[in-house]
């Protein structure tokens, strides 16, 4: 074997708008299969209806937003669920590839990990409240309903974006 | 019309599972390679350092919008069979409020949070847990909230629909605003960059504190 060059850094990222274009066509891809969209919070809400209905069938069932995830195949087989598998997959294939695999934890430099942590968990369950309300997150709503041209995602994607734009100037010690 | 293959029954459950696993690999490939599973560079969207979020977004929304448009137009899609999220006016901007208000939180949102979680991002995993949580709790708690939750009830609503003009034609305006859109960020990349960056990429410029060095390749 001849030595390689031993470069190990991280590749760059790609260009936006040719990452884009092919982000686009993987959610063509979806309509042209499949007849439906993308989607992430789905899978959170299928995976939490199977750990209830796992914990407490019969309350499971009496509640209408874990009972919708329970038909079918179950929760464990929702097409969103095993979508958000494959997310994972892809990413760490990607990352893989491009030498990009590194366990850290991204922080602002005036940030403690532990502050980070907890803010990332904080956002997260306000964005799980805020998913269930508007009927799905940026990949279901934004990018699905958006290029769908649906109301009701352009209107999400409207009230996401101003208010992180007014709150982000609060948390600027969060990444600055 | 051909198109979509499983709506018209060309191959079942399963078939439908198999796709799932494929669609979602090649999407989490596209998030990932785009840099979308980095929370610093999604953070940069809401400081405008970093526009990376609104270009992949806007550009793949576009590139979608179009596609199904003209298999639409040329017969070999039959948009009515794809399924269009149904509009619940009211809940769909609050929930987008408070939405944006993790998304700043956070830095992430859940479908990146998966990516970054998969590359190795401890607060990757954190959002993922947090969205989990937040997800179980608001459904516990659904009862409560079903009757606002159903409010504004409004179908598959679309914007040509509502603004009274043909599809097409509201193509073409989404078109128009992306590219604004795009010239628009474009231009505050270019300030920002002449204005604070020193010489270092954007992307090479790590102020993170890894926990662990050299996991992985």
């Amino acid at each position: 074997m001849i030595a390689r060059s031993v470069d190990a850094s991280p590749r760059p990222y790609a260009n936006p708008y040719v990452a884009g274009v092919a982000l686009g066509l993987v959610l063509l891809a979806a309509f042209v299969v499949m007849g439906r969209g993308l989607g992430a919070s789905g899978a959170f809400a299928s995976s939490a209806a199977g750990v209830v209905a796992a914990a407490a069938p019969e309350a499971a069932r009496a509640n209408s937003y874990f009972a919708k995830y329970l038909g079918g195949d179950g929760p464990w087989l929702d097409w969103l669920l095993i979508e958000i598998v494959g997310v994972g997959m892809g990413g760490f294939l990607s990352a893989l590839v491009a030498r990009r695999l590194r366990l850290e934890i991204e922080r602002g430099p005036r940030l403690a990990s532990g502050a980070r942590l907890t803010a990332a968990f904080g956002g997260g369950a306000v964005m799980g409240l805020g998913a269930v309300l508007a009927r799905g997150c940026t990949s279901g709503q934004a990018l699905t309903g958006g290029a769908l041209l649906s109301v009701g995602s352009w209107l999400f994607v409207a009230g996401a974006f101003a208010a992180a734009y007014l709150v982000a100037p609060l948390l600027r010690r969060l990444w600055t | 019309m051909t198109a979509p293959y499983f709506e018209l029954g060309y191959f079942g459950a399963r078939g439908a599972l198999v796709a799932a696993l494929v669609i979602g690999i090649a999407f989490g490939w596209c998030l990932e390679s785009a840099g979308m599973g980095s929370a610093r560079k999604l953070a940069g969207q809401f400081y405008l350092t970093d526009l990376t979020v609104f270009k992949v977004m806007f550009t793949a929304i576009v590139t979608a919008m179009l596609g199904a448009f003209w298999l639409g137009r040329l017969g070999v899609l039959d948009l009515t069979r794809v399924y269009v999220p149904e509009t619940y006016l009211v809940p769909q901007l609050v929930g987008g409020l408070i939405f944006g208000v993790g998304f700043a939180l956070g830095g992430l949102c859940p479908g990146t949070s998966c990516v970054a979680a998969a590359t190795g991002r401890l607060d990757g995993v954190a959002l993922v847990a947090g969205m989990w949580s937040g997800v179980l709790a608001t459904g516990l708690f659904f009862p409560a909230l079903e009757r606002f939750y159903e409010r504004t009830p409004r179908g598959a609503l679309t914007l040509p629909q509502l603004a009274h003009v043909p599809y097409g034609v509201a193509v073409l305006l989404v078109v128009l605003a992306a590219l604004g859109g795009f010239l628009v960020a474009e231009r505050i990349e270019a300030k920002v960059r002449t204005s604070v960056t020193p010489a270092a990429p954007d992307e090479m410029r790590r102020t993170v504190a890894p926990v662990v060095e050299g996991v992985g390749a």
